[in-house]
């Protein structure tokens, strides 16, 4: 049965990050990355991480993509690429190198810590233990806001200038010419 | 795995066949739901017109959501020669099967006294009255909302036309923001009940003083009514379908069975979020209880089983109508109009009153005095509200002198 959903799962994951590459249409490629995305999240319930597989859905499938189309749709360039023309002529064999070298560290880190990954953690020992249906999140909680709340919290004061630093540049005095549909697209890019 | 059930404690034949039978009740349920409520619909506001409104069908003309279906269905299916046809034929599932998927998490009755949890014996066996109590729970409606956006923003991109794409911007820009205030409502209320399953949630909610309208202290539940009526794209928030500016919104290019989909989604969606109010605020299937002197009534209707479903079909009357009354009653907003009332002032609002709770919640599990957390708390949320509307007010001013729109 595990063997079964994981199956599944990954066929859903690699099926969705080819998707996301060959596709040569925007949109389609978005709709890879969720195929994708929601392969991650089903990974996620097989190993009982119901509130990640959750979190999963809402914060990336729900919200990430969704600015991703918009980008997509309001900045017209919903149209399928030409793949003849490269713009930047070292870019493709640089993402060989880079994809082939990317690849190689992972199955070495695979091969070295072979004996490693068969270990349990020490952080959340099993995502369903105690308490019964809300265990997960009562885990998640007790260790984000007790064992690492300033970590937390630096890692939300982080976000909260980064959008303020977005706003900051997106918005510019209507003197210099910006036409106001562009500053307007513009901020939603920026806000990505 | 996903579910926990007291059905699900030993699997064997008679557990499988009443899964199914609960699948296939649940989902005539919806779609019955689904078509009263769109005559409801247009019998209440015909009445609220001085209308006669649907009469011919049936009596009452209480069958003439399925003479529309019928209609719907032998009519000719079109596909715009712009679209494009893969993700056109995709929208209108991604906005259905979210709206169904919701139904199944809502317990639609069951008996919570004594302890038993809400399960009922139905062929030998106790059960929920519910399809599945996943430990996610309700953050499987914030999860399954955010992928109804997808079908509503690719259906307008997909058609190939400029209206129905600003239509499925519009639409999809709304129920993202309303998302928001949407959570930390919720999140007030899974404070209080401390599960996150909507079993638990109504398992919680014993008696008046306990249903968490009241537990939370009515502002979430208004904050919630009101962004779940933006999630819905209903009146007064149905921006989406303002006909004068983009004939008929998003899915101006569908037809036929596609068009009826997305129909469809759209009452069910309006069903199972009154559903999810009743929920979350109203006790779900509890009864209404009260002992006031010599009155009281321990809300037992006699009716064996069915007693937690009549509650809750009676309760989710009063917001079906209330969502009918709204639409006859409301104007439309602006769209600046919108923006506003959801960034502003629901989002401040609905975190500021977590905070509220939340204060409330450390001062009880430490034994400090409630009353000095609660006035400290307010007055800090008080300065904070007046730096707010003070920020507000100066970018206002700012944007008026460089000329922006609004």
């Amino acid at each position: 049965m595990q063997l079964f959903v994981f199956i599944c799962a990954a066929a859903m994951i690699l099926g969705g990050a080819v998707g996301v590459i060959l596709r040569s249409h925007p949109v389609h490629a978005a709709l890879s990355l969720i195929l994708t995305l929601f392969g991650v999240a089903v990974l996620f319930v097989a190993q009982n991480a119901h509130f990640l597989a959750a979190v999963q859905v809402i914060v990336y499938a729900g919200a990430i993509v969704v600015l991703f189309l918009f980008v997509i749709m309001l900045l017209g360039v919903d149209k399928a690429d030409s793949l003849r023309i490269d713009p930047v002529k070292v870019q493709r064999p640089l993402a060989a190198v880079v994809g082939v070298g990317l690849m190689g560290l992972i199955g070495a880190a695979i091969v070295q810590g072979r004996s490693t990954l068969a270990q349990r953690g020490t952080g959340i020992d099993t995502a369903s233990g105690g308490a019964g249906r809300d265990s997960n999140i009562r885990q998640l909680a007790t260790d984000l806001f007790s064992n690492h709340v300033f970590a937390f919290e630096i890692t939300s004061v982080l976000l909260v200038i980064a959008v303020v630093g977005t706003v900051l540049l997106a918005r510019r005095p209507r003197s210099s010419g910006a036409s106001d549909g562009e500053s307007v697209i513009r901020q939603n890019s920026g806000a990505k | 795995m996903l579910a926990i059930d007291v059905l699900l404690d030993k699997i064997d034949l008679t557990a499988v066949l009443i899964v199914l039978f609960k699948v296939v009740v649940v989902f005539i349920i919806g779609l019955v739901a689904t078509m009263f409520m769109v005559w409801f619909e247009r019998k209440i506001i015909s009445g609220m017109q001085n209308r006669i409104g649907p009469n011919k069908a049936g009596p009452f003309g209480i069958l003439q959501t399925l003479a529309d279906g019928i209609k719907l269905f032998f009519k000719e299916d079109l596909l715009p020669d712009r679209a494009d046809r893969f993700v056109f034929r995709l929208a209108p599932f991604l906005a259905f099967v979210p709206a169904f998927l919701v139904w199944s998490i809502i317990p639609l009755g069951g008996d919570f006294t004594n302890g038993k949890g809400g399960a009922i014996k139905i062929f030998g066996r106790y059960t929920l009255v519910q399809l599945a109590d996943p430990p996610i729970g309700v953050l499987l409606l914030l999860a399954l909302s955010g992928i109804a956006v997808y079908g509503i923003m690719l259906a307008g991109w997909s058609s190939g036309s400029k209206y129905p794409l600003l239509g499925s911007v519009r639409a999809s820009a709304q129920m993202v923001s309303y998302e928001a205030a949407l959570g930390l409502s919720i999140a007030a209320v899974l404070l209080v009940a401390g599960t996150l399953s909507t079993n638990g949630i109504v398992a919680v909610q014993t008696s008046l003083s306990k249903w968490h309208v009241v537990a939370t202290g009515v502002v979430p539940f208004v904050i919630f009514l009101i962004a779940a009526t933006a999630e819905l794209n209903r009146p007064p928030f149905d921006l989406v379908e303002a006909e004068q500016e983009l004939v008929g919104g998003f899915n101006t290019e569908y037809s036929s069975l596609r068009f009826a989909l997305f129909f469809l989604a759209e009452f069910m969606n309006t069903v199972t979020m009154s559903a999810v109010i009743v929920t979350l605020f109203f006790g779900g299937p509890q009864p209404l209880k009260f002992e006031q002197g010599s009155l009281h009534f321990n809300g037992n209707l006699h009716l064996g089983v069915l007693n937690g479903t009549v509650w809750f079909i009676a309760k989710l009357f009063v917001f079906l109508y209330i969502y009918v009354w709204f639409r006859a009653t409301l104007p439309r907003l602006r769209y600046d109009q919108l923006m506003n009332l959801g960034w502003k002032v629901l989002i401040p609002a609905s975190l500021g009153w977590f905070m509220l709770l939340a204060a409330q919640r450390v001062a009880t599990d430490n034994n400090w005095n409630k009353w000095a957390v609660s006035i400290i708390s307010i007055a800090i949320l008080g300065v904070c509200g007046l730096l707010l509307m003070a920020a507000t007010r100066a970018s206002a001013k700012n944007r008026e002198r460089e000329g922006a729109m609004f």
